[in-house]
């Protein structure tokens, strides 16, 4: 099969692997029709996540056809599913407690001594990502091996376009998990760092959760005029002082929830930021947490901070002194994907939620490497990138 | 004036100083979402162990409290001991040695406890072992026993995969040759 490939740094290329087979009983072998590119996926090009080898297969945004199953998958062959880009076994402690991207059993365990030594605790697995997370084939690929098949897919209804549902896989429950752990509350304006696909699904999550006020925060006109869309007010760091401008929007309060939906590679040319670029450049496992940073400085006194954005290693100059004093609650993690993907499909099925808007460019499967380019140097036009597979 | 101090709680394998005279201590504890009778069970009939501990090829039934053990060794070697069974309590507690005598000088214990507040089963596992001497030792300790800990921890991660999952999780896109 032909599939999207890690060969290093901005390296990656559409090479012939072996078709996967069923391994273990609860397996199902998908065909895959559609496959995003996601913000985690930049995270692996520009190799700022530990724990990558040349020839792993990425993408855990994928849906497609079942075309095999294992004894016990509970799916059929014919029926169309999203996949959660979490792999959960839905049987431990953590998938009881629907902390689904805590599963105790799904990263094996010879690779589970990394996070343990890194993190540690042995993180779960997670499709076409790190090996810190099982190095498990990823969905940007014609075939994709979904191990836990019983637990994780979800069936699409007849009649629902692939580009209405692709985004349960990932970046529309990480929006919403994202405005839940900021556990809005009536006449709160919430801030959201970065208007890339889950700061924007967090904006549109946040509205329909009841906030007052939305502040999109970006540097991309465009994205931040999406962003206008669902009715955010939009800040562009480019031109305005970010800090200044979130007390004078807030009457001199500041945001009661600030969400970072940026993550360990933020732009821009602050001081701290250029000094993490710096170390990141030598050595992996080097965050830049700019925009973490700032909105910890923005977030009022006894304000809720939400983290949907990836970290993946070590940060310093940590405003641990502002967190501490203003007393504030600080909420993130892999989103547990397969919590919400039924309530969000139903949303969408009522038109509640749209998400096809985000959709700038459809490109077949062969032309990855260029969607993967694009979206990383022209991220104000190119929003978000769906690979069609078969 | 001598104040009187007591050890800590802490078991004995996660001591600085993890050795009991000769032998060598390891081992390792895990919650397990499955009652205590389930996996005591399984654990109870030996013939299982094979199926989570990835250098185990095969353990044989010798006697009702005995079986001999095969371990694979690199290049294709087999090393066989054989061992006994030399304490059982139900549903809490199996306790194993190796015969003397045997080219591996081991012995094991696995005990099972209520994990509180209906969270399952905590088991413990506790490893003893001579490292071994001679060539064969050497060749054993590389396989067998050159990380015992990080062994014994992977394979308490496979049962308890096996336990709650019904499966081994794998990353592997294909079958290995074994399993065609
Ligand atoms: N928690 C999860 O489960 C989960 C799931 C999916 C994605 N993510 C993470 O969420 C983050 C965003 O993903 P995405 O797909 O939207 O990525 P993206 O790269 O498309 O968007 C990031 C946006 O942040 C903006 N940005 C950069 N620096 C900024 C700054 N200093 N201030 C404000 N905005 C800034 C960029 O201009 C860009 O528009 C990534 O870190 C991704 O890994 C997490
Ligand atoms: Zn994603
Ligand atoms: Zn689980």
């Amino acid at each position: 099969m032909r599939a999207l490939t890690w060969h290093g740094t901005n390296d990656v290329r559409v090479d012939t692997h072996p078709d996967p087979e069923i391994i273990n009983p609860r397996d199902a072998i998908l065909k895959v029709t559609s496959t995003a590119i996601c913000g985690s996926d930049l995270h692996l090009y520009d190799g700022v996540i530990p724990g990558m080898a040349s020839g792993d297969i990425l993408g855990h945004e994928f849906m497609g056809e079942v075309v095999e199953v294992g004894s016990k998958s509970s799916l059929k062959k014919g029926q169309r599913v999203v996949v959660p880009f979490t792999i959960s076994c839905g049987q431990c402690f953590f998938c009881q407690k629907q902390q689904y991207s805590a599963c105790d059993n799904s990263n094996p365990a010879a690779k589970q001594d990394a996070s343990e030594k890194l993190y540690g605790h042995a993180m779960s697995g997670i499709f076409g990502y790190s090996h810190l997370t099982g190095g498990y084939p990823g969905g940007q690929a014609e075939y994709v091996r979904v191990p836990f098949s019983d637990v994780g897919p979800i069936v699409v209804p007849e009649g629902m376009d692939d580009d209405t549902v692709l985004f349960l896989s990932d970046i529309l429950p990480t929006g919403w998990m994202a405005a839940e752990n900021a556990q809005i509350e009536r006449g709160d304006t919430v801030a959201v760092w970065g208007a890339g696909p889950v700061g924007l699904f967090a904006v549109q999550s946040a509205m329909l959760m009841g906030a007052e006020q939305v502040i999109s925060i970006d540097h991309h006109p465009h994205r931040l005029d999406l962003a206008k869309k669902f009715g955010a007010k939009t800040i562009n760091f480019g031109e305005t002082h970010v800090l200044e401008a979130l007390m004078e929007m807030t009457g001199g309060i500041g945001p009661d929830a600030v969400i970072d939906a940026v993550g360990m590679e933020a732009h821009g040319f602050a001081v701290d930021n250029v000094l993490d670029l710096v170390k990141q450049k030598i050595s992996p496992g080097a965050d830049r947490g700019h925009a973490l940073r700032q909105a910890l400085l923005a977030v009022r006194k006894g304000g809720r901070v939400s983290v949907p954005g990836v970290y993946g290693g070590m940060l310093d100059k940590w405003p641990l002194g502002a967190m501490m004093e203003k007393g504030i609650t600080l909420k993130t993690g892999q989103t547990h994907v397969q919590k919400y993907t039924h309530d969000l499909l139903r949303r969408i099925q009522e038109g509640e939620i749209d998400t096809t808007w985000l959709i700038s460019h459809h490109l077949p499967l062969e032309q990855a490497a260029e969607g993967y380019k694009q979206f990383h140097d022209n991220q104000n036009e190119w929003t978000k990138v769906v690979l069609t597979a078969n | 004036m001598m104040l009187e101090q007591s050890e800590d709680d802490a078991p004995k394998r996660a001591r600085r100083d993890d050795r009991e005279g000769e032998m060598a201590v390891v081992g390792r504890s895990v919650t397990i979402n499955r009652p205590r009778v389930t996996l005591f069970a399984f654990w109870r009939d030996f013939q299982n162990l094979p199926r989570f501990m990835e250098a185990i090829e095969k353990i044989e039934p010798t006697g009702p409290q005995r079986s001999r053990w095969t371990i694979r060794a690199p290049a294709g070697q087999m090393v066989t001991f054989e061992a006994e069974v030399t304490d059982v309590k139900d549903n809490e507690r199996i306790a194993w040695r190796a015969l003397p005598g045997s080219q591996i000088m081991t012995e094991g214990t696995v005990s099972f406890s209520d994990a509180p507040a209906g969270r399952g089963t905590i088991v413990t596992a506790n490893i003893k072992y001579q490292p071994p001497g001679g060539d064969l030792g050497r060749l054993v300790a590389k396989l067998f026993m050159a990380e015992p800990n990080i062994q014994a921890r992977h394979e308490l991660k496979r049962f308890k995969m096996l336990m709650e999952a019904g499966e081994i999780a794998t990353a592997d896109n294909r079958k290995s040759k074994e399993d065609r």
